[in-house]
């Protein structure tokens, strides 16, 4: 494999709440426009995890480095030029609720001097019809939306500010599997179109086919495994083999690879 | 795309082949000054748009070159050239995703809508009268139907709301009242003391507490503490699908949350509003003496001849009204929370003011009513 850039490294985090340890000397590398799925039991801290790059929690021990920068010891302006390099969206959109969808994707845009009000405006217009909404939506309440949509308008609040990352949480939970799998296309197509890199914690099997390249399997208070779909299926760790094998992997597992 | 945002966007004018070369960086950084400047250039003398020396493209700056090259734009019909395969397959994408504006449902500012606005506030607010007389003949159907039925009655409920909605309420009404009669002891003293009538400070307190601020008083402050509480009960309920849960199961909400709810408070507003009667003659008498001289036998003295037991008695006879309302108010309110937070935070601080408002309306009726018929 050629040499590729890493923009998120994480080495050797512990992440513990009280007496309970979640994560121990864990190291993960993602690399630049790819498509990484983090997998793992309930419990598992996958959330954690993202939240810890996303430096929303503070690790007890380890570095983490996104694009080039240390994380945990950054200063505020580093920090903040950092943050709007990459997006967040958060389960359930996390929409601001007194907000209209089209002023929430403009949040993270009114940090940028001199941006014409007019331009953000459609700017903010162009990002909700990027990411599959109806113009009109532009001028709802986030509870006057499905949840498909709500994860939509977050997700165009994540892509405002054209981020080299975007983190996902649970993307597909709580979707029908029209919209779940419309949504795996969605993002397969952002992150082609625009050179994303995805980091994305799901518990959904087919969009792990659909739209990851590479995955990341959480057991053990660490990364167990990293690889692809294929590489994942020949994994023998029983809880790893439990969930590429299960009935629901078998029926998600298209029939070429299915191995056994 | 490389992540330095240092370097600034430059436009060099159109050269001999009609050519406008553009480089640096075209993102949001530098959309504004970018498109202003594109906007200036002369359309008939630009042939096509270079972007081989732009080192970084983001949507933001793909929208503005896609926006004023495609039909109807300022610059239509130029050609983008030197785009490398990252930056074209970005204009592409940004093309295919320009939204198409549908206009917006029209604010109608004419006086015919203004009347059409109006009209349905109107309807609305007779909607929400019927639907609150609705819920008061859900109450009273319940009720009737646990006196014929009494093994379908939540006695244990009922004990619990009457301790939460009356036993606690009991500190902070009987302070409020005592603090009530203070002022009214202080202020009165000062005013009749000019007349030396200082005396007549113990008609002043007494009519003015048994008669109207007792149990007025008292069903404001239920209101704000007991109507907000049954919203929010009932309104988490009715969130997550409890509601629909019991209705499945068979119970009634009516019989189950409201009936227990409304009748305590029905029990125990009259006896907060007596407590509270207490608490001010207590509260009036203490400042009396020490600021009057007027001494708590003289006061008592006082109290029983001058004030007629009919006082009380058009105080007290409002309380299981005012209870009602509340009750209905709130259970109502907590029955119209949807299922996301904000509406339980709008129908909480709703169920208050509602509450509140209708008690005073309802305590204005009553005083035309018994000043009518003489009491």
């Amino acid at each position: 494999m050629t040499e590729r850039e890493v923009v998120i490294k994480l080495r050797g985090i512990r992440n513990q709440f009280g007496r309970q340890v979640v994560h121990e000397d864990l190291d993960l590398d993602v690399y630049r426009g790819e498509i990484l799925g983090v997998v793992g039991g309930s419990g598992t801290g996958k959330s954690v995890l993202l939240r810890t790059i996303a430096g929303l929690q503070k690790p007890a021990a380890g570095s983490v480095d996104v694009l080039g920068t240390d994380v945990l010891n950054a200063d505020e302006d580093t920090r903040q030029k950092l943050e709007s390099r990459w997006g967040v969206m958060f389960q359930d959109g996390a929409l601001f609720s007194s907000l209209t969808v089209r002023e929430n994707v403009e949040v993270p845009m009114r940090a940028i001097p001199g941006l014409d009000p007019q331009i953000r405006r459609d700017l903010a217009d162009l990002k909700i019809s990027m990411v599959g909404l109806q113009y009109l939506a532009g001028d709802k309440y986030p509870s006057e939306l499905s949840g498909g949509m709500r994860k939509r308008a977050g997700l165009a609040r994540a892509l405002a500010l054209d981020p080299d990352i975007v983190f996902l949480d649970e993307p597909t939970a709580g979707l029908d599997p029209i919209g779940a799998s419309a949504f795996d296309q969605l993002i397969r197509g952002l992150s082609h179109s625009l050179g994303l890199t995805v980091f994305l914690v799901t518990h959904d099997l087919d969009t792990l086919h659909a739209t990851c390249d590479r995955i990341a399997v959480l057991a053990e208070r660490k990364v167990l495994v990293t690889g692809s779909m294929a590489d994942m299926l020949e994994v023998d760790h029983p809880w790893v083999h439990e969930y590429f094998h299960g009935p629901r992997a078998r029926a998600a597992v298209p029939d070429k690879t299915k191995g056994d | 795309m490389t992540g330095a945002d240092a370097a600034e966007f430059g436009l060099k004018p159109a050269d001999d082949t009609g050519t406008v070369h553009l480089s640096g960086a075209l993102t949001i950084q530098t959309v504004t000054t970018a498109r202003r400047q594109l906007q200036a250039l002369d359309a008939s003398a630009v042939q096509r748009i270079d972007l081989s020396a732009v080192t970084r493209l983001d949507t933001a700056g793909a929208w503005a070159l896609v926006t004023l090259t495609r039909s109807a734009g300022l610059l239509e019909g130029i050609e983008i050239a030197g785009a490398g395969t990252e930056a074209a397959s970005l204009l592409q994408t940004v093309e295919r995703a320009l939204p198409n504006p549908e206009a917006p449902p029209r604010h109608d500012g004419s006086f015919a809508a203004w009347l059409n606005r109006f009209g349905q506030r109107v309807y609305s607010g007779l909607m929400f009268l019927r639907a609150l007389t609705a819920y008061l003949g859900i109450f009273l159907h319940r009720l009737a139907r646990a006196l014929r039925h009494p093994s379908e009655f939540k006695l244990t409920s009922l004990v619990h709301h009457c301790e939460e909605v009356g036993l606690k309420a009991v500190p902070i009404v009987a302070l409020m009242a005592f603090l009530i009669g203070v002022v009214l002891a202080f202020q009165g003293s000062t005013q009749l003391r000019q007349f030396g009538a200082e005396v007549f400070v113990v008609d002043l307190i007494a009519i003015s507490i048994l008669r109207e601020l007792g149990i007025l008083l008292t069903a404001i402050i239920v209101a704000g503490r007991t109507a907000s509480a049954f919203t929010a009960a009932i309104g988490s309920m009715k969130m997550r699908e409890e509601i629909d849960a019991m209705r499945t199961l068979g119970l009634d909400p009516g019989m189950n949350l409201f009936v227990p709810r409304i009748l305590a408070l029905f029990i125990m507003l009259p006896i907060l509003g007596l407590i509270a009667n207490l608490a001010g003659l207590f509260g009036g008498a203490l400042m009396a003496w020490i600021d009057l001289g007027i001494s708590p036998a003289m006061f008592t003295t006082r109290l029983v001849e001058g004030t007629a037991v009919s006082h009380v008695f058009v105080g007290l006879v409002k309380a299981p009204v005012f209870a009602l309302i509340i009750g209905v108010v709130g259970c109502h309110a907590g029955m119209q929370v949807q299922s996301n937070a904000e509406s339980l935070g709008r129908m909480t601080s709703n169920a208050v003011v509602t509450a509140i408002f209708a008690v005073i309306v309802a305590d204005a009726v009553f005083s035309i009513f018994f000043a009518r018929i003489g009491i």
